[in-house]
Order: C-alpha cells, then structure tokens, then sequence
C-alpha cells in the first residue's frame, strides 16, 4: 500500500468504517511509515480537538428573545 | 457487542420529537420550547461556524426557528427534524455570508477545487498534550482563527459532520450533495485544519522553520 491510498482511506479508518481486512492492511502500512502515523494521529486530534472545545457561547437573552417571537406568532396563528 | 438487526417489517420507534412536532401542530407552543430547548445550542454553534459573525448567528438561530415553526406543515416525517431544522438554519447562514461580502457569490462550491491540504506537508509529531501549552483563551482563539480560513463549502461539512455529528448521510442530505463530495470536502477539511494547527501543536524542541500552510 502506497501513502496515497491510504490517505485516500484515512477517513474510513479514522470513522471506524473499515472491513477487518483493510484495516490489518492500513495497520501494516502504518507500521512502516511514520508520515501516515502522524498524519492519522494528528488528524483524529484535530477532530476531537474541535469536538471537545465549545468555541462559542450562547449569548445570554437569545432564547427569551426567540420564545416571545414565537409567540407573537403563535397569537395570530392559534 | 451483540446488535439486534431489525427485520424486515418491523418498525423502528419513532423519534422522540415526532410527538413533539404533533403536539406542536396540534396547537401546543410549550411543546415547541422543547424543541428549541433542545437543538438551540447546536443550532447556534453551526450558525456561528458558518457566519463567523456573531450579529448574524444570532439572526440565524432566531429565523431558522421561526421559519420552522411556521413552515411545520410542510415537514414531512421522513427526515429527522432536526436534520430538516439544519438544513434550515444553513440556507439562512449562506445567505447572511453572502450579505456580508457584499454580493460576493457564496456557494458550497467556492474554492473546494482548492488542492490545499489534499497532501500533508508538515509531518511533524504533535506534543502528545499541545492544549496544555495554551490557555483556555487562547487554545479557543487558535481553534477559531484556524477554522475561519478554512472555504466556506469544507467548513460547513466539517461543522455538521465532526463538530455536530451529524453522519455522512445526514450531512449529504442536509447539504443537498452526493455522499462521495460530503466525503472528500471532509477529508480535506480535516487535512486542511491538521496542517494550520500543527503549526501550534508540534513537538517544540527542534522548531523546523519551514513554516505553515498559509
Ligand atoms: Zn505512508
């Protein structure tokens, strides 16, 4: 296996959407080549990295805002 | 772990905002606070996301509710209602990005024929923990500059299938693109975002000066 195909693969293997087969062979190519094992650590740490960190709060006040524009609504609908 | 497959006929139970939306056309607004309740966080972050302004999340969030919950007799119960309210609330931020550029055309097509990030270039090992080496502030401040470059069309596919976790499928539909493109946006959106956080994250000893993907 290449590092090509298994960059093209790097995805499947990181959504846990691989067959047992593929995945020894991805493993296989991993163990012989330190850029795809890089790659594929620093990829799943990247998306949980962004996973794990809420980068925005709510601002404070929305849902109030939005609940009574709903019911303004709703007063003239039901 | 063992899974019970379904068989065929057997009816999966149904999603638990589907007697909400019924309460909901029946005439009960609290039912509809529910529902707001519930998704309004993630509505928000995907605005956000998408906007990068937060005037205009706000907006965002606020009309795709509102749209919804007048438009709720046309929502057919063969997509989630959440994935239909996502769907929603990305139409209404396309939309405001495009005002905010003022008439620049924004489509989910923009710069994906972009070949940045296609190929790792800095293969440099991270720190095993690069989050300690930052503050909270700035941790969060490295994560949205780093995002924000990103082309609209790979940071809507990132946002919905890694941040909100969404499935493939359900971003394909919400997107309006076929499972093979939600797929390679998000390959290269991933690869795009390993490459500009590396160069925060690597190993800091022998700091190569080769430089970022900018
Ligand atoms: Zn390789």
């Amino acid at each position: 296996m290449t590092c090509t195909e298994f960059l093209a693969m790097l995805d499947d293997l990181i959504d846990d959407a691989v067959t047992p087969q593929l995945r020894a062979e991805l493993q296989e190519h991993l163990h012989g080549c330190d850029h795809c094992e890089v790659t594929l650590s620093t990829t799943r740490k990247t998306i949980q990295i962004y996973r794990s960190h809420e980068l925005y709060d709510m601002p404070s006040g929305l849902r109030e805002r939005l609940h009574a524009a709903i019911m303004a609504r709703c007063k003239k609908g039901c | 772990m063992a899974t019970i497959q379904p068989t065929a006929g057997e009816l999966e139970p149904p999603h638990p905002d589907v007697a909400l939306v019924e309460r909901v056309r029946g005439g009960d607004v609290s039912a509809y606070d529910e529902l707001v309740r519930k998704y309004e966080r993630q509505l928000f972050r995907i605005a956000q996301h998408i906007t990068q302004n937060r005037e205009d999340a706000e907006d965002v969030m606020q009309d795709a509710f509102l749209k919804a919950y007048e438009k709720l007799e046309q929502f057919q119960g063969n997509s989630k209602f959440y994935t239909w309210l996502v769907r929603i609330a990305v139409n209404e931020s396309l939309m405001r990005l495009r005002k905010r550029r003022s008439g620049r055309m924004v489509s989910l097509d923009e710069d994906v024929e972009t070949e940045e990030g296609s190929v790792p270039r800095d293969l440099a090992d991270w720190d095993p923990d690069p989050e300690q080496n930052y503050s909270q502030t700035e941790l969060a401040e490295i994560l949205r500059k780093t995002i924000q470059g990103l082309p609209p069309g790979f940071r809507v596919v990132f946002t919905l299938r890694d941040v909100d976790g969404l499935s493939t499928e359900e971003t394909a539909e919400t997107l309006g693109l076929s499972v093979p493109a939600v797929k390679s946006r998000l390959l290269r959106a991933r690869l795009q975002l390993r490459e500009r956080l590396s160069r925060y994250f690597k190993r800091r000893k022998a700091s190569t000066t080769s430089g970022g993907s900018k």
